[in-house]
């Protein structure tokens, strides 16, 4: 599925879009730390952390898209880092759910 | 092709710019087409490097030498030091404050974490002097 596709879902908002690409799991984590270390590529990273450093390490570890849930917003540093670069969604939804849909739609 | 440097400065306490000197070389190995998984070996590493000169170095300097066999990251500064290295490189072991870990930050995997990325690691440290870590990446 890709994150465009994921994106559609009616549970999600886009805040910032990107080249659509392919998505094939869910990982959710709020540590960066351990993000950095476990996040795997291509993954739909689901979290309640909004700050620039999430599109750093998101960047980095080559993640399909973040999915900030909880109705949590993203600062606006990190949507403005986000540009070019990430796919940023949102979700009213607890994690475990926002993860649990968008993983029975992969 | 012979070998490119680049050099970067970190500041201290500048969460919101880390991650800069680690994106740039991300993209300059895209743009000279190494192997996607040398990139985000490259990427993680250096990025929990710079992280970790941030929160508990107040900050120094990144000189990396890229070669098609080799990248080579040395991060140096002059901060604290590291009293006990081996405490350091166990998984869950931080000495990063409640601020930092409110940032998503400080769950002790950053040094783990570069030992398991790296192709070597070798670290010089010298407590009230500073510390200075190089990693090695083999890209073959």
């Amino acid at each position: 599925m890709t994150v465009h596709e994921i994106a559609k879902m009616t549970e999600l908002e886009t805040v910032q879009m990107e080249e659509d690409r392919q998505a094939d799991r869910v990982f959710c984590c709020d540590m960066l730390s351990i993000a950095m270390a476990r996040a795997p590529e291509d993954s739909v990273w689901v979290t309640v952390m909004g700050n620039k450093n999430v599109i750093a390490v998101a960047s980095l570890t080559d993640v399909a898209c973040v999915v900030i849930a909880e109705g949590y917003d993203f600062d606006q540093d990190a949507v403005d880092a986000a540009k070019g670069k990430v796919t940023l969604l949102k979700s009213s939804l607890p994690v475990f759910e926002t993860a649990s849909l968008i993983h029975q739609k992969l | 092709m012979s070998a490119l440097v680049q050099t970067y400065t970190v500041d201290a306490s500048d969460f919101s710019g880390a991650g800069e000197a680690s994106g740039n070389v991300k993209k300059t190995l895209k743009t000279l087409g190494f192997a996607p998984d040398v990139i985000r070996r490259v990427s993680i590493a250096m990025y929990e490097a710079e992280i970790n000169m941030v929160i508990h170095a107040n900050g120094g300097t990144i000189t990396v030498t890229i070669s098609p066999e080799e990248i080579c990251a040395v991060f140096d500064d002059v901060g604290p030091g590291i009293p006990d290295v081996d405490q350091a490189m166990q998984e869950g072991w931080s000495t990063a404050t409640e601020e930092v870990r409110g940032l998503g930050f400080g769950a002790g995997m950053g040094l783990p974490n570069i030992k398991k990325y790296a192709d070597v690691l070798d670290i010089k440290t010298t407590v009230g002097v500073g510390t200075t870590l190089t990693l090695k990446f083999f890209t073959r």
